[in-house]
C-alpha cells in the first residue's frame, strides 16, 4: 500500500484532482480535536490518497497547517502530490520548498495549465523537474489533460528515486534560506530559466465581472440579488416544495400503511412507532431536500468564485459580531432553518469562526418558530402582526450582535486569528464537484437522523406518554409533573402557567410543536382560550422566549455532531438564560413603561 | 506610508511588514516581500476592507492589518 499525500494552495483545483483521482471511493471524517474534514479515497487498489487542508505555508501556525505538518511527520506517506496553480507559480512553489523539507518523492502537478497559457506563460516543465528536484506534470484538472499521464505515474510508482536524482544536487537548500524573501527570490531566479512571459497584460473576465459585483453602488444590491435568489431557491422553489411532497409522502401514505402494518399490536407500541420515532425522525427528515438544495447553491457561489466577494463585502458588518464576512451565509441561512445554518458554518475559515457563528445561527428566527408567532400575534395583536413578527425577527438580529460581542471579547479571545482572503479567479463550477458536496452533506445530516435524533424522539416520546401507572395522556404524563415543577420558573416572566411550561418543552423537538401541544393542554379553541392565560404584554414576552430559548433538538444535534458535545453543553445554556433574562426585562421594563404612559 | 494610504489603482513596493506577528508571517509567505510591487484594486464600499493585488492574485485585507504594510512608491 501506498500513501499519498496531496497537498496545495487553496483554489488550485485539489479537490477537482482529488474527486478525479479517487471517485466516488471516498470517506470523510475528521481530523482529530479539530473541526477541519479529514477527507481520503483510494486510487486503484494499492494507492491511498489523503486530501490534505489547503494551505499557503506550512509554518504560519494555523490549525490546517499544523494538521498537514503533522500528519507528513508522523504518517508513512510515501510520496507527495503537490497540485499547483501553473498561473500563479511563485506564490505556490513556495509552499513546494517548504514540502521539500520533508525528504519525501514530490510529484508536482501543475494544473490549470490552460489558464497560464490564455495569460501569456510559457512553461518548460521538464526543466523545472529539474531545477526543483521534483518531477513536474502539467495538467488541466477542468479541461481533463494529463491526467492519464499523472495517473500512469501513479501506477508505475516510479517516484521514488527521484530525491536522489543527480540534476538536483543541492539537497538541502530549502534549509539554508534565511527567509521567505530569499525562498522569493530563489524561486524568481528559477522561474526566470524555466518560464517565459509573452504579451501584454490584458484585462481578464474575472476583472470585468468584478467591475460590475464589487462596484461601489451595485455591489450590495448584486449580493441582495444573488442571496434572495439562493433563499427563494431553498425555501420557496425547489428545496421547500419538495420538503412538503416528502412530508406527505410520510404522513398520508407511510404512516397510514404503518397503521395499519401495526394494528394487531399493543397500544405503547404503535405509539412508540407512529407518535414516537416517526413523528419525530419524521418531522426532521422532510429538511432533507431544503438541505440539499441549499448546498447546492452554497457549492456553487464557493465553487464560481462569487463566496469570497461576498465575505469581503460583509466583513465590515460582520467583524461587529465576532465574525468575518463569510459568515453572512449561515446566519442568513438560519432564517430558513438553523440545521442546514449550522451545517454550512464548516465552509468558515478558522475554527473561532466556526464555532461562533455555530452558536449563533439558532438565534435567527427559524421558520419553525413562525406558527407560534403567527397564532399569538393573531390573537393578541390583530391589525400589528407584521410589526410583531417583524421586531421578533430583529430582536434576534439584534442579540447575536450583543451575544457574539461578548463570546469574542471573552471565550474566543485567544483564538482570534488574523482575516486574509484570496479573492479567486471566477470560473464555471464543476457539476461533478457540486453533486458530491451536496450529497456528502445528505449524507451526514441521514446519519445524524439515524442516531441522536431517534434517541431523542423515544426519550421525549416516553415523558409525554407515561407516568407512573403506565400509558397516559400529555396532561397526566410525566412531562406534565416536570412542566408543573418547573413553572415558577416562569412566573417573572408573566406566563407561569404550566401548560405553557410543558409546551415550551415539548417545542424543543421543533419549535412549532409549541402550538400543538398547546392546543391539546389548553383543550379548546386557542383563539378564545388563550386572552384568559396571557396578557398582551406576557404574550408578547412568551414570543421573545419562543425566540431565543433552548434550540430544537436537530439543531442540538447539528451542533452536537459538528463540534462536540462541549459546544452543545454552551449553546443549549446560553439560550435559556439569555431567553429568560431578556423576557424577564420585557415583561418587568414593559410593565413599567405601560404602567407610566396609563 | 503604508497601503492604507494608497489609493485605488495606485501602485508601491513593500518596504516593511510589521504588525501582529502571526499575520506578518502570513502576508510573507504569501510573498509580501520586500522590494515586490503592490497594486491596490479595489476597496469595499464600506471602504473595509481593500483588494491588494500581488504577484498575480488579490487579496482582501482589513484596512487595520493593512496599516502595518509599510511601502514605498516607485
Amino acid at each position: 500500500m501506498i500513501t499519498a499525500a496531496l497537498l496545495g494552495n487553496p483554489n488550485v483545483g485539489k479537490t477537482t484532482l482529488f474527486n478525479e483521482l479517487t471517485g466516488a471511493n471516498q470517506y470523510v471524517g475528521n481530523w482529530p480535536g479539530v473541526t477541519i474534514e479529514k477527507k481520503e479515497g483510494y486510487f486503484g487498489k494499492n494507492i491511498k490518497i489523503v486530501d490534505l487542508p489547503g494551505i499557503y505555508a506550512m509554518d504560519t501556525y494555523s490549525n490546517e497547517e499544523k494538521i498537514s505538518k503533522q500528519f507528513l511527520q508522523r504518517e508513512d506517506v510515501d510520496v507527495i502530490i503537490n497540485i499547483v496553480d501553473a498561473s500563479n507559480l511563485d506564490r505556490n512553489l513556495y509552499l513546494t520548498y517548504q514540502l521539500k523539507q520533508f525528504n519525501k518523492p514530490i510529484i508536482l502537478v501543475l494544473n490549470m495549465m490552460d489558464v497560464a497559457k490564455a495569460k501569456g506563460i510559457e512553461i518548460d516543465c521538464d526543466a523545472l523537474s529539474k531545477k526543483m528536484g521534483v518531477i513536474a506534470i502539467p495538467i488541466s484538472a477542468t479541461k481533463k489533460t494529463g491526467m492519464n499521464e499523472l495517473k500512469n505515474l501513479l501506477k508505475s510508482s516510479n517516484f521514488f528515486d527521484v530525491i536522489n536524482d543527480n540534476d538536483y544536487q543541492n539537497k538541502n537548500e530549502s534549509f539554508s534560506f534565511k527567509n521567505e524573501t530569499e525562498i522569493y527570490r530563489h524561486i524568481e531566479s528559477i522561474l526566470r530559466e524555466c518560464t517565459k512571459m509573452a504579451g501584454s497584460e490584458t484585462i481578464t473576465i474575472t476583472e470585468k465581472i468584478d467591475k460590475v459585483v464589487l462596484n461601489r453602488f451595485l455591489a450590495y444590491p448584486v449580493f441582495i440579488l444573488i442571496m434572495f435568489l439562493i433563499f427563494q431557491f431553498t425555501f420557496s422553489w425547489i428545496g421547500q416544495p419538495l420538503s412538503v411532497v416528502l412530508d406527505a409522502l410520510i404522513n398520508d401514505r407511510f404512516v397510514p400503511w404503518l397503521n395499519d402494518l401495526l394494528s394487531g399490536r399493543s397500544e405503547w407500541f404503535s405509539s412508540l412507532i407512529i407518535d414516537g420515532i416517526i413523528g419525530g425522525v419524521g418531522s426532521v427528515i422532510v429538511f432533507l431536500p431544503v438541505i440539499l438544495v441549499l448546498f447546492l447553491g452554497i457549492s456553487f457561489l464557493e465553487d464560481s468564485g462569487y463566496m469570497a466577494r461576498a465575505a469581503f463585502l460583509m466583513d465590515k458588518i460582520m467583524r461587529n459580531m465576532g465574525l468575518s464576512g463569510k459568515a453572512f451565509i449561515p446566519m442568513m441561512v438560519g432564517f430558513g432553518c438553523s440545521v442546514p445554518g449550522i451545517m454550512s458554518t464548516r465552509t468558515l475559515e478558522s475554527e473561532k469562526d466556526r464555532k461562533l457563528a455555530a452558536l449563533l445561527v439558532p438565534l435567527m428566527s427559524c421558520n419553525a418558530r413562525l406558527p407560534v408567532y403567527a397564532l399569538f400575534a393573531s390573537v393578541f395583536f390583530p391589525g400589528k402582526q407584521t410589526v410583531v413578527v417583524f421586531s421578533l425577527y430583529l430582536i434576534g438580529i439584534v442579540m447575536a450582535f450583543i451575544v457574539g460581542w461578548i463570546f469574542d471579547k471573552t471565550l474566543f479571545k485567544k483564538d482570534e486569528e488574523p482575516f486574509i482572503m484570496e479573492l479567486p479567479e471566477y470560473k464555471m463550477p464543476e457539476i461533478k464537484s457540486l453533486l458530491l458536496h451536496t450529497w456528502r452533506k445528505g449524507e451526514s445530516f441521514l446519519k445524524k437522523m439515524g442516531t441522536v435524533i431517534f434517541a431523542a424522539s423515544v426519550v421525549i416520546w416516553f415523558l409525554s406518554s407515561f407516568n407512573f401507572d403506565g400509558l397516559t395522556d400529555i396532561n397526566n404524563s410525566f412531562l406534565s409533573y416536570i412542566g408543573k415543577v418547573i413553572n415558577p420558573l416562569f412566573v417573572p416572566l408573566g406566563f407561569g402557567h404550566w401548560q405553557n411550561s410543558v409546551s415550551l418543552l415539548t417545542g424543543i423537538v421543533a419549535k412549532e410543536v409549541v402550538v400543538g401541544s398547546m392546543g391539546v393542554l389548553y383543550g379548546g379553541d386557542l383563539r378564545s382560550v388563550l386572552p384568559g392565560f396571557f396578557t398582551t404584554l406576557s404574550a408578547f414576552s412568551f414570543l421573545v422566549f419562543v425566540l431565543l430559548y433552548t434550540p430544537c433538538v436537530s439543531t442540538v444535534a447539528t451542533i452536537k455532531k459538528e463540534y462536540g458535545g462541549k459546544l452543545m453543553a454552551l449553546s443549549i445554556v446560553y439560550q435559556v438564560l439569555l431567553a429568560w433574562i431578556v423576557s424577564f426585562l420585557v415583561y418587568n421594563v414593559g410593565g413599567l413603561v405601560l404602567k407610566l404612559f396609563a | 506610508m503604508s497601503i492604507n494610504d494608497l489609493k485605488v489603482g495606485e501602485s508601491a513596493f513593500i518596504s516593511y511588514v510589521g504588525g501582529n506577528p502571526k499575520l506578518a508571517k502570513r502576508l510573507k509567505a504569501l510573498g509580501y516581500t520586500e522590494g515586490t510591487k503592490v497594486t491596490v484594486k479595489n476597496s469595499a464600499p464600506l471602504g473595509d476592507p481593500v483588494i491588494v493585488e500581488l504577484r498575480g492574485f488579490d487579496l482582501a485585507l482589513r484596512r487595520k492589518d493593512a496599516e502595518n504594510i509599510e511601502v514605498r512608491m516607485m
